[in-house]
């Protein structure tokens, strides 16, 4: 049985924006942040939901729990419309803003932990199951007497994607969350939402910027820009449609001629010691690095990943 | 995409977490009080951690309002009457109006950060919980130190009625305590119109201040120092005067300036509970506005 | 030279910054218009039952009542001026940036706090004295001069009062939680600095002593400057007073501000 968990039909949200025009004027301007964007989600899935700054990533999102009211079009979610029924969808839904925090900013993370629970009417039984499985896997042990406002950009994360799943969502839906993450709490992240994925069977939608993130949890990916579905397909796809690349920054121990004969690499720019080498973003970077690493006196190296923006703006050029 | 595996439920032995409450508003508004209750109490244990702090605020809550009375208290050692009222009368309306502002105070006294949340987006947490937001933001910050200003204007009621002849009836302690507490809701529903106003301009928290500590300094002092118009404007366009100035009067024996029918002295909870389904109106039509706008 | 340029820019940005929360403005207003009314009818009851009490006739308690609205927000008699941004910046360690800068902190936030007085007497104050003189008979003067000593007494005025808030926002150096401090401060202002009542109106002893205290200096001694109460040369003698207790508390906030860096620099922030 296909079950479609998440159904858009041509949804819409205009907002009426006030513009100043001369001194004492005000124009009225309707801004389309949604513009008719079709598509179904299945039970179980994990997609990524892409798209440049503005392009109504997040205000997908906000429809979809039920925050704003759409426009025109249809939209359920598990049978649900949100807009007319949040807070009974909302025992069904986890949310985590990259942005900013579901979290009581000044109570510790364990009495967060504690409202959550009242306020979704968890069983304790269950409750605690669910906690220690959190606090294990995000590695929180350490962090529940701290109060929130005190807790690094990762941590807070971590705490927060807790939160939101302490009573057993259906659908999880994330908001940037790896934006601003060291490298350490990204990939714990992953992993977790990755795992959860595939044994709670929990369906995920993460609007992100780093493509790694969809590289490494999604198998489907769907890009909006100005309101409109652009791409919804797997993510080799994208790369084809997008053919993006990725950038490998190295910095030698002295000014050399360009890196050459790296194979699958081209150097685009030289900085003194500092080269950039830009190879497929399909490819992986290990056997390059290695390769530069044999061949040259490297002392630093980081990758860049493509920019999102980068990636749509060659979708365009490229149709 | 038909291959994905449903694994749901598949941890024996667990009941399931989500159960579907009653839908009906009796039993969306009895939730909507027990989560203002587990939230508020959440607060309350949180700020005992630092006891020496709470006494401090308490203490200084208390204080701030004293001031007022103080001020009141060096006008009398001028004259011996205001408007044709002496000090322990004006005492009891400021007893009366201050307790009910202090009440409303402390049950929903954080509505003025509506406009903050809005603007900084967290008001979007609060609606992806299953809680009513009104309960929400109620409780928002509880601070059990606003206890302060109800203990202050307690004690001046006190010391009001000590000194004041109130005109005999068995029901006059009734009609006291409810002047008071029809008086907290007039001002808790000032407080949530304040809050639900924010949705559209989400700097006016100030203007409410205009309303409930406006309202209620011009409640502490005698109808008759104020003009006719004034008081006019404050018993039908705001009815704050139900809240105090008139079941007062009646209290201590006089006549109201507007000589306004006897049986209006005891419409106070009725014009309390019109006044609170104005607030849910307006709650709700400031909810949805934002709700279509986004901000 | 130079810095001069810098603190003037300070200054006017902190003006444009608070110009540009209009709706906060109006709502302030709002708020202080309806406070005069309320006020004005208070005090009218109490003046014409004592006619020239504390040596005000009504006209100028009245008065005293719509200035007192008009300069709340300039003089930040309950708060609202830049004690909360400096105590979060002294909490996440930001001061420290601000103390590696070329200029001084405490002069830097005083000009910063200038330019916020400056537009709140301007944006909240011209429109709450309008409508009270519209409405009531005031005793507002007729002469430019007295208007110019009065914005010279205002300005000593906020300076005072910044002399007093820095004292109190640099406590946060020490206190993990200054929100008693704080409400003190509040709770300080409001009733010594003739917000509540004129302090001509305090009686005996108690009214003397509060008259000499710096709190004075921020809203009663500018609006008795405007009121004529102090006559020729007798406006030397307010400055003197205000600009006395301004140097007294700029030169205490400088020594606790040394003592603040001090321990910063030990503690690495």
């Amino acid at each position: 049985m296909t079950d479609d968990f998440i159904v858009l039909e041509g949804l819409e949200k205009v907002f009426q924006v006030r513009r100043k025009a001369g001194l004492l004027r005000r124009e009225r301007q309707e801004v389309r942040a949604v513009d008719g964007i079709s598509f179904t989600v299945a039970r179980g899935e994990m997609v990524g939901y892409i798209g440049p700054n503005g392009a109504g990533k997040s205000t997908t999102i906000k429809m979809l729990t039920g925050i704003l009211t759409p426009s025109g079009g249809r939209l359920r979610v598990a049978g649900i419309d949100p807009s007319r029924e949040r807070s009974r969808l909302a025992r069904r839904i986890g949310v985590v803003f990259g942005q900013r925090t579901t979290l009581w900013w000044d109570l510790p993370l364990r009495d967060s932990y504690a409202l959550v629970r009242r306020m979704y009417r968890i069983p304790e039984a269950r409750f605690r199951t669910n906690l220690d499985r959190c606090v294990e896997l995000l590695d929180l042990g350490r962090l529940l007497e701290v109060p929130v406002r005190q807790l690094s950009l990762g941590q807070r994360m971590r705490g927060d994607i807790a939160a939101a799943l302490l009573h057993d969502p259906e659908v999880l839906y994330l908001d940037e969350p790896t934006i601003g993450l060291d490298v350490v709490s990204k990939a714990t992240v992953r992993r977790f939402l990755s795992d959860l994925n595939s044994a709670e069977g929990t369906t995920v939608l993460l609007t992100t910027h780093d493509l790694t993130d969809i590289e490494q949890l999604c198998k489907r990916v769907m890009v909006i820009d100005h309101g409109r579905l652009m791409y919804d397909g797997a993510l080799g796809g994208l790369h084809e449609v997008g053919e993006s690349e990725r950038m490998l920054v190295v910095d030698l121990e002295r000014e050399l001629p360009p890196i050459d004969g790296i194979e699958g690499t081209r150097t685009v720019r030289t900085e003194g010691p500092r080269q950039w080498l830009a190879f497929p973003a399909s490819a992986s970077a290990a056997p390059i690095v290695s390769r530069v690493a044999e061949e040259y006196p490297l002392v630093d190296l980081s990758v860049r990943e493509p920019d999102i923006e980068d990636v749509i703006a060659r979708m365009y050029t490229g149709r | 995409m038909a291959e994905v595996p449903l694994s749901r439920g598949t941890r024996a032995g667990l009941p399931p977490a989500v159960e579907v409450p009653g839908e009906s508003a009796l039993a969306r508004a009895l939730w909507g009080v027990r989560a203002y209750g587990f939230i508020a109490a959440m607060w309350v244990r949180s700020t005992m951690v630092y006891r020496a702090s709470f006494a401090i605020m308490l203490l200084g809550s208390f204080a701030m309002t004293a001031l007022d009375f103080v001020g009141i208290m060096i006008m009398f050692s001028h004259v011996d009457a205001l408007g044709g009222f002496s000090l322990h009368e004006v005492a009891l309306l400021y007893g009366t109006s201050a307790t009910s502002l202090g009440l409303a105070d402390l049950v929903l006294g954080s509505f003025d950060r509506v406009g903050t949340r809005v603007r900084d987006g967290t008001m979007d947490t609060m609606l992806v919980r299953p809680v009513p937001a009104l309960a929400q933001v109620a409780a928002d910050r509880f601070a059990l130190r606003r206890l302060g200003r109800v203990a202050q204007s307690g004690l001046v009621l006190c010391w009001a009625l000590s000194g004041v002849e109130l005109v005999g009836s068995p029901l006059t302690p009734l009609l006291l305590a409810v002047t008071v507490l029809s008086g907290a809701a007039v001002f808790g529903a000032v407080f949530v119109v304040g809050g639900a106003f924010q949705f559209w301009a989400q700097d006016a928290a100030e203007v409410q201040n205009s309303f409930t500590y406006g309202g209620a300094t011009m409640l502490e002092f005698p109808p008759t120092v104020f003009a006719k118009d004034l008081v006019r404007g404050v018993t039908f366009v705001i009815p704050l005067a139900f809240v105090n100035w008139l079941p007062v009067l009646r209290m201590l024996g006089r006549d109201d300036p507007l000589r306004l029918p006897g049986w209006v002295d005891f419409a106070g909870p009725a014009v309390a509970v019109a006044c609170c389904a104005l607030a849910g109106l307006a709650w709700r039509a400031g909810l949805r506005a934002y709700r279509s706008t986004g901000s | 030279m130079r810095l001069h340029g810098v603190y003037f820019a300070v200054a006017a940005g902190s003006f444009r910054r608070y110009a540009t929360y209009r709706i906060a403005t109006a709502a302030g207003i709002f708020t202080n218009t309806v406070f005069g009314f309320i006020l004005a009818y208070t005090f009218l009851a109490l003046w014409s039952e004592r006619p020239g009490l504390g040596g005000y006739d009504q006209a100028q308690a009245l008065t005293f009542v719509w200035m007192g609205q008009a300069m709340l927000a300039a003089a930040a008699l309950i708060g609202g001026g830049f004690q909360d941004e400096l105590q979060e910046r002294i909490r996440t360690g930001d001061v420290v940036i601000d103390l590696y800068r070329p200029v001084d902190l405490q002069l830097w936030w005083l000009t910063a706090d200038l330019g916020r007085a400056a537009f709140h007497l301007l944006g909240r104050g011209i429109v709450p004295v309008a409508v009270g003189a519209f409405f009531f008979e005031l005793a507002l003067p007729s002469s430019p001069l007295v208007w110019l000593a009065f914005l010279v007494s205002v300005t000593l005025g906020v300076v005072t009062g910044f002399g007093l808030r820095y004292l109190f926002a640099l406590s946060a150096f020490w206190l993990l939680d200054g929100s008693g401090l704080n409400m003190l401060s509040t709770l300080l202002s409001m009733f010594f600095s003739g917000m509540l009542l004129p302090l001509t109106v305090f009686p005996g002893v108690f009214g003397e002593v509060v008259r000499m205290l710096p709190w004075a200096a921020t809203m009663q001694v500018p609006v008795d400057v405007l009121l004529g109460e102090y006559r020729g040369a007798e406006v030397l003698d307010a400055f003197g007073f205000q600009a006395v207790w301004a140097l007294a508390l700029l030169a205490a906030g400088r020594a606790l501000q040394s003592l603040a860096t001090r321990k910063v620099v030990v503690q690495g922030g």
